[in-house]
């Protein structure tokens, strides 16, 4: 099944396009990265999924819906900026985010963060960088959404760190659901992903699985990546 | 087990491999269960799909079988697990004598560097206590 299905969508910010006649299917129980270079339309993408923005041309649906208050309870979104309220103790966003949302898995997330070794009343402002980015993918991971959206998850933390997010992400897949996964980290995350999706100024340029990748071209996605975008 | 991957090779294929060597040494023992798709997909850091994929493929070869509820087991058959060590061995054989070849390496040359190399080995294994 579908979950996320985008036909002919753009999106200009003024008179500078961010996505020229986008179509792309995500299938349920896909992990598929959405990869491209800075200023490609990865964000973009990833906010006219969540609602944040509004098409100009073409539609973007999720589960055959368009974004809206019925998509907001399927859709499991991770920003590209940490949001979770600094002043909150874990235990509070806990409780913020069984309030918010019916799909919380809390005993999931409980289990998580007792993992980390985090202590429930921390507060969000006495973490690292490292820890927040942790505490913020197990909040989004641990809700039983059909669309996963995580926008650059392992940007900006060091590679234990990055591994310890990529194993969350593989360990809560769900054959139900879609993962997006934006990233220009490639090296990092495509062993985690079924397919990757190119994305070049705002157009899709390449749509494949990343062992079919390996197989016809004997390269990775990395090194294809490179190819594809070199300055 | 520890798993790690080359760049120019499927993912699938690497795994497949790499549970092979694990059967063959023994880390999965005949007739052992394996750990679930999701498990072993954690422990190598790989998309569950692509681990699913490459236990499938070894199902087929008949180094793995499911039984229903139970989950996947390891073959309790010998003579295919022999099969196997062999085939893995003789995959080994073949880069090789390609890297000789590539590096214009005669039979003899071949032959003398691996009967040196042997006995280097022989030489080691004389003093086991450490």
């Amino acid at each position: 099944m579908n979950v996320l299905t985008c036909k002919e969508l753009s999106k200009k910010y003024g008179r500078t396009p961010a996505l020229s006649g986008v179509s792309l299917n995500v299938e349920s129980g896909h992990i598929v990265g959405l990869l491209g270079p800075n200023g490609s339309g990865k964000t973009t993408l990833i906010k006219l999924a969540n609602g944040l923005l509004t098409p100009d041309d073409g539609t973007i649906t999720i589960c055959g819906l368009l974004p809206g208050k019925g998509t907001h309870a399927q859709v499991s979104y991770l920003p590209e900026r940490a949001v979770l309220p600094e002043w909150m103790s874990v235990m509070q966003i806990l409780d913020y985010y069984a309030d918010f949302y019916a799909d919380f898995r809390r005993d999931a997330a409980q289990e998580m963060i007792h993992h980390l070794g985090i202590d429930m009343k921390q507060r969000i402002r006495q973490m690292s960088k490292g820890t927040r980015e942790k505490v913020q993918l197990i909040m989004v991971m641990s809700r039983q959404a059909k669309l996963y959206l995580l926008d650059e998850p392992i940007g900006g933390v060091d590679p234990a760190t990055r591994d310890y997010i990529l194993n969350t992400i593989i360990s809560n897949y769900n054959p139900e659901a879609a993962v997006v996964i934006s990233t220009h980290l490639i090296s990092d995350v495509e062993k985690i992903l079924d397919d990757v999706i190119f994305l070049d100024r705002g157009c899709v340029v390449l749509e494949s699985s990343v062992d079919e990748i390996r197989e016809t071209r004997g390269v990775s996605v990395d090194a294809l990546f490179r190819e594809v975008f070199k300055c | 087990m520890k798993w790690s991957f080359v760049n120019d090779l499927p993912i699938y294929a690497q795994l497949i491999e790499q549970i092979k060597v694990g059967i063959v040494t023994g880390a999965f023992p005949p007739g052992e269960r394996l750990p679930s798709v999701r498990d072993l997909a954690t422990e190598a850091g790989v998309n569950p799909n692509t681990m699913q994929r490459a236990l499938a493929q070894l199902e087929s070869e008949g180094l793995v079988y499911s039984q229903r509820t139970a989950g996947r087991f390891v073959t309790e058959d010998e003579t295919r697990i022999g099969e196997t060590k062999r085939d893995l061995a003789q995959k080994h054989v073949a880069r090789f004598m390609e890297a000789m070849r590539s590096l214009a390496i005669s039979r003899e040359e071949t032959l003398s560097l691996l009967e040196a190399e042997f006995g280097k080995e022989t030489g080691t294994n004389e003093c086991p206590d450490m």
